[in-house]
């Protein structure tokens, strides 16, 4: 078998005996249930169809809930195995570091891939229940969910990136808590004061849409959100989805786990066993 | 073609000299024994012969190839001290992947534990194991495909005396079918019997490179003889011999290995005074302590 699948299945198994599989499923389930039942009132005022609707507030939910599980999966890949004193070993057999980070990221995303489809697919079950017209909300899902992988691949090459840094589980696991407080909740109301005290600037004009863009997060709630129709149920930097085409965001979408990756990578092969 | 050729091997650690001109060469089929203390640069040579670290200075060359490079780590097994696993993996799991690193086929895997001794285990996840039963999946590991160069880290640690005959008796087999072995050990006695040269590591500095009963001639140590004296001639003994009375009957010499035929020819004339003789050459861990201590310089 391919190193790299071979390895991929190993990581899986791994997950799968350290009950990461369930965390991450029922994590995704548990907060997609709450949403759906929470959301289900609005509908009517707005007089978009359901799914829109849920896809919006999944949306909200994706931005936090993604780059955390991915977090939690990855931090753990490298420093792990350092700590374990497994890395020596797998280093003397026949295949690259390249190799063998792909190997993981390949079960972690699957991992993920698995959680998001079960969250977002109780979510949008419980929205066709109720509204005839939710599949009109379908399409706004599916490309929910592959921009959903995408942030979660940009946030495992993250964690791989820190675990490979950091070299200790535990210096790995405040590292990457820390950058996702920073990236994910902190980035985003520092613009916003920023933005306040700029009153009207050219910060607000200039900088603050690039501002937007490079944060990975962002990207993904800015295409979500601009190419969506439900902007009007959108909270938060649904405004500034306005100012931003749709395109850039994808685009940078689409580098960041490229970046985030080659960015473990190099990280990886610093690593002496 | 040598299996292993290391000349003039020179590693440092922030200053430290961990390696100093280090050199000598494996051939296939032969089973060399690396000895020195703890730090004495053992795993530290094992792991710049993997390619794991990258010396400083001087020339490896891995079955004709560069150290680390792919060629050399698809001939090459290693098994490092300690040897650790994912412990949520079982044994037949974790040799199953190996097996897939090394492009082998995954189904031999249980042949690979039995021939280890731990069939009965290999359903049981890793973390269960005893440090025995670790360093027999490691071994296991070690037995993927046909490995051209062994580099065995303390491989028998951990090990009850049965388990390391079976393990040296596997060594063999794998040397008479060409492969290079190049092992550590701190338990002397049986790498004495087990191997075909010694390499001894002091403090980073090759000190000697030879087969033991070379090394033995050079150190030069001193032979024990033990006399045991008739009951009550233990002192007319010790005067003959002009020997060191130990207890009762029993008379302590220490002579010159040139010295030896003289020495028993003496206590063969005390006749029935003598009921036995007990000769002990030097010791391995005598020839090692000499060369360790810079005895060969």
């Amino acid at each position: 078998m391919n190193p790299i699948l071979a390895t991929a299945g190993a990581e899986f198994r791994i997950a799968l005996r350290n009950r990461w599989v369930t965390i991450a499923v029922v994590m995704m389930a548990l907060f997609a249930l709450v949403l759906s039942a929470a959301g289900s009132a609005p509908t009517g005022v707005l007089g978009a169809d359901k799914l829109s609707v849920t896809v919006a507030s999944l949306t909200s939910l994706a931005v936090y809930l993604v780059p955390l599980v991915a977090l939690l999966m990855s931090f753990d890949a490298i420093a792990g195995e350092v700590e374990r004193g497994t890395l020596p070993l797998v280093l003397t057999y026949p295949v690259s570091r390249g190799q063998l980070l792909a190997g993981k990221f390949i079960a972690h995303l699957g991992i993920l891939a698995l959680a998001v489809a079960v969250g977002y697919g109780i979510a949008a079950g419980a929205a066709m229940a109720f509204d005839a017209r939710a599949v009109a909300g379908l399409p706004a899902l599916l490309r929910l969910y592959w921009t959903s992988l995408l942030l979660g691949a940009t946030f495992l090459g993250i964690g791989y990136a820190i675990s490979a840094f950091a070299r200790h589980p535990g210096a790995a696991a405040g590292l990457v808590i820390g950058l996702w407080l920073v990236l994910i909740v902190l980035y985003d109301l520092g613009l916003l004061a920023a933005v306040v005290a700029d009153d009207g600037g050219s910060f607000s004009t200039v900088v603050f849409p690039w501002l937007l863009l490079a944060n990975p997060a962002d990207a993904f709630r800015l295409y979500n959100l601009a190419a969506s129709q439900a902007t009007a149920a959108a909270s938060g930097v649904g405004g500034a989805a306005a100012t931003i085409p749709p395109m850039q965001a994808l685009v940078v979408s689409l580098l960041w786990p490229v970046v985030t990756f080659s960015l473990a990578l190099f990280a990886f092969r610093k690593v002496t066993p | 073609m040598q299996s292993l050729t290391l000349s003039a091997v020179t590693k440092t650690y922030d200053g430290v000299a961990a390696l100093s001109g280090v050199g000598f060469t494996v051939a296939p089929g032969e089973r060399v024994a690396l000895l020195g203390h703890n730090g004495a640069g053992k795993s530290t040579l094992m792991k710049i012969i993997l390619g794991l670290i990258a010396a400083d200075s001087g020339q490896i060359e891995v079955l004709g190839a560069a150290p680390g490079s792919h060629a050399a780590r698809a001939a090459c097994a290693y098994l490092p001290e300690n040897v650790a696993f994912h412990p949520s993996l079982t044994g037949l799991e974790m040799i199953r992947y190996y097996l897939s690193l090394r492009g082998e086929a995954p189904a031999q895997a249980l042949a690979l534990l039995e021939r280890v001794g731990l069939a009965d285990a290999a359903r049981r996840r890793i973390g269960t194991y005893s440090k025995g039963m670790r360093q027999r999946v490691g071994l296991a590991q070690a037995l993927i495909g046909t490995p051209q160069l062994l580099v065995l880290d303390e491989p028998t640690s951990g090990l009850d005396p049965v388990s390391r005959r079976e393990f040296y008796a596997i060594l063999d087999d794998l040397a008479k079918a060409g492969a290079a072995i190049l092992l550590s050990s701190h338990a002397l006695t049986e790498v004495e019997a087990r191997t075909d040269r010694i390499v001894i590591l002091s403090k980073g500095v090759m000190v000697a490179n030879d087969t033991l009963a070379s090394l033995r001639r050079r150190a030069g140590l001193p032979i024990h003889l033990q006399v045991t004296a008739r009951a009550g001639a233990a002192d007319q003994v010790a005067d003959h011999l002009a020997g060191q009375r130990r207890n009762g009957v029993m008379v302590d010499l220490v002579c010159a290995a040139g010295d030896k035929r003289a020495r028993l020819d003496q206590i063969v004339g005390l006749g029935a005074l003598v009921e036995d003789i007990e000769i002990t050459p030097p010791s391995l861990e005598d020839i090692y302590s000499h060369f360790s201590k810079g005895g060969a310089a």
